[in-house]
């Protein structure tokens, strides 16, 4: 056994954060069109639109099914090859899109559960009061499902984060493919890799804190 | 003036409003009582659109819609002019009090926020609820929820209020606060359709009473006949087994 290079490790630090804010911003962007997708999908499939929840459902079961590794290969090296127009897609935009979808999938599935749990009196408390299905849906359902599927959506979340690292194979410089291109020119692969493993658990255990407090904040409606 | 002609309900083979006539004058109160499952709860969802009427016409003030065809927005109108007070409360869960009474007021009617706030407030006064605006339903207990709920359906200022055994859910500690709010609107001439099966209130507010039974009116009238003197057979067996 090698003594670890803790000076390597400690000069390392600076260099790897560079990379956070850019890991952060993906799985942000992603989380927030993931989130305005999935919402859509489950209220296609609990109102069971015509068409629409056939695609919703065939959508879903795609990209639960294949694994996101795979999902993105295809949006970066194989769909260009067939749209053309596609071909100025970069690394980052390809693994946006890719988390996007495939965490989308996941999450419509968590909110379509948390809709259909709101008691049936919600839904025809608002009908009563005479509002059109998309005020009961804002204004009513939704908030109330969003209290029930926030901790399942917080845990996707932390998911998202860590599957940024997958965007390294499509050639982004992100945290994980910056620790790896260090690690190439120092050989000190353990030093790198553990550094930049607490980097992602540093993250995930600031979100769990946030997670607490959002949780306090959303179950203020049921507090006394 | 609110008048409704052949209202029919049906699940599947089951007939559960059969036909129902019925008109209701301005400031009129009516109660409707009868057995359990004899489509009082369905004759107020109908008129609500809650459920869907099969056949009917329906006409309140100056709107009529032919149940057969009402559209989405035909349904939301007949809504804003019946206003619901349910069983079970069914106060919006995210929303406080005050909240709950001012919702209708700002996604329904457009007003302004401090508007519908100002009124929702007269409105919690008058309910005896001045004090516990800023609580969320979980907060609450039976009866004040129960005030709540009437208090949203004193907000949509609607031509009929529809109230549906406002009292059954409740524990019998709260029962009177919640029939002294009714009472109250009762007095100030609130149009109303109120199932219920305390006698006793029917007999006080109503200035008619209307019977139920499989699905059709069987008898109707003044409480003081109702009460004393039903000619139909079928009313009198009610009677007996509740009084
Ligand atoms: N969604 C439904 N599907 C099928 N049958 C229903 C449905 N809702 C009500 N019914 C039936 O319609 C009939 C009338 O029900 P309704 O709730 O109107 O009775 P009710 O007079 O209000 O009774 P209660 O005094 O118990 O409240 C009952 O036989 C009931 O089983
Ligand atoms: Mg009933």
């Amino acid at each position: 056994m090698r003594p670890l290079d803790l000076d390597y490790m400690l000069g390392l630090v600076p260099v790897l954060l560079k990379y956070v804010p850019l890991t952060l911003a993906m799985a942000s962007v992603a989380m927030v069109l993931a989130l305005v997708l999935a919402s859509l999908m489950a209220i296609i499939r609990v109102m069971k639109v015509p068409v629409l929840d056939g695609f919703t459902r065939f959508f879903i079961s795609f990209f639960r099914g294949t694994p996101l590794l795979v999902q993105l290969f295809l949006f970066y090296y194989g769909l260009p090859q067939v749209f053309s127009f596609l071909t100025a897609i970069n690394g980052v935009t390809a693994a946006v899109m890719g988390l996007t979808l495939h965490f989308a999938a996941y999450m419509a599935e968590s909110i379509r559960a948390a809709i259909v749990g709101v008691d049936r009196s919600q839904w025809e408390a608002s009908l009563s009061v005479g509002m059109t299905t998309a005020q009961m849906m804002r204004r009513i359902i939704l908030p109330q499902a969003a209290r029930v599927a926030a901790p399942t959506l917080v845990n996707y979340f932390v998911d998202m984060i860590k599957s940024t690292s997958l965007a390294f194979t499509l050639g982004v410089t992100e945290l994980m493919g910056a620790t790896q291109k260090e690690a190439a020119g120092s050989f000190l692969y353990f030093e790198a890799f553990i550094l930049v493993a607490l980097i992602y658990w540093a993250i995930v255990e600031t979100l769990t804190v946030l997670q607490r407090r959002l949780e306090i904040r959303l179950g203020k409606a049921h507090a006394r | 003036m609110i008048s409704v002609r052949g209202l029919t309900k049906r699940y599947g083979a089951n007939t559960v409003l059969d036909g129902i006539d019925l008109d209701i004058g301005e400031g009129e109160r009516v109660a409707v009582i009868g057995s359990s499952g004899t489509g009082k709860s369905t004759l107020l969802r109908c008129l609500n659109f809650l459920e869907k009427p099969d056949e009917g016409d329906i006409r309140i003030g100056d709107i009529s819609v032919d149940a057969r065809t009402a559209s989405a927005a035909e349904q939301r109108r007949v809504r804003r002019h019946t206003s619901f007070v349910f069983q079970n409360y069914a106060l919006f869960a995210n929303k406080t009090a005050l909240e709950n009474i001012a919702e209708g007021l700002i996604t329904v009617r457009g007003w302004p926020k401090e508007e519908a706030h100002a009124r929702a407030r007269d409105i919690l006064s008058t309910i005896g609820l001045a004090d516990r605006g800023e609580s969320y339903p979980a907060a609450l207990s039976g009866g004040q929820q129960q005030r709540v709920g009437i208090g949203r359906a004193m907000a949509a200022d609607a031509e009929l209020m529809l109230i549906d055994e406002p009292t059954s859910a409740l524990d019998p500690e709260w029962i009177d606060e919640v029939l002294q709010l009714l009472k109250k609107i009762a007095d100030a001439r609130q149009t109303m359709l109120i199932v219920t099966h305390e006698m006793q209130f029917a007999r006080d507010i109503a200035d008619r009473v209307i019977f139920m039974d499989g699905g059709r009116i069987i008898e109707q009238g003044p409480p003081a006949h109702m009460f004393k003197d039903p000619s139909d057979p079928r009313t009198r067996a009610f009677l007996r087994k509740v009084l």
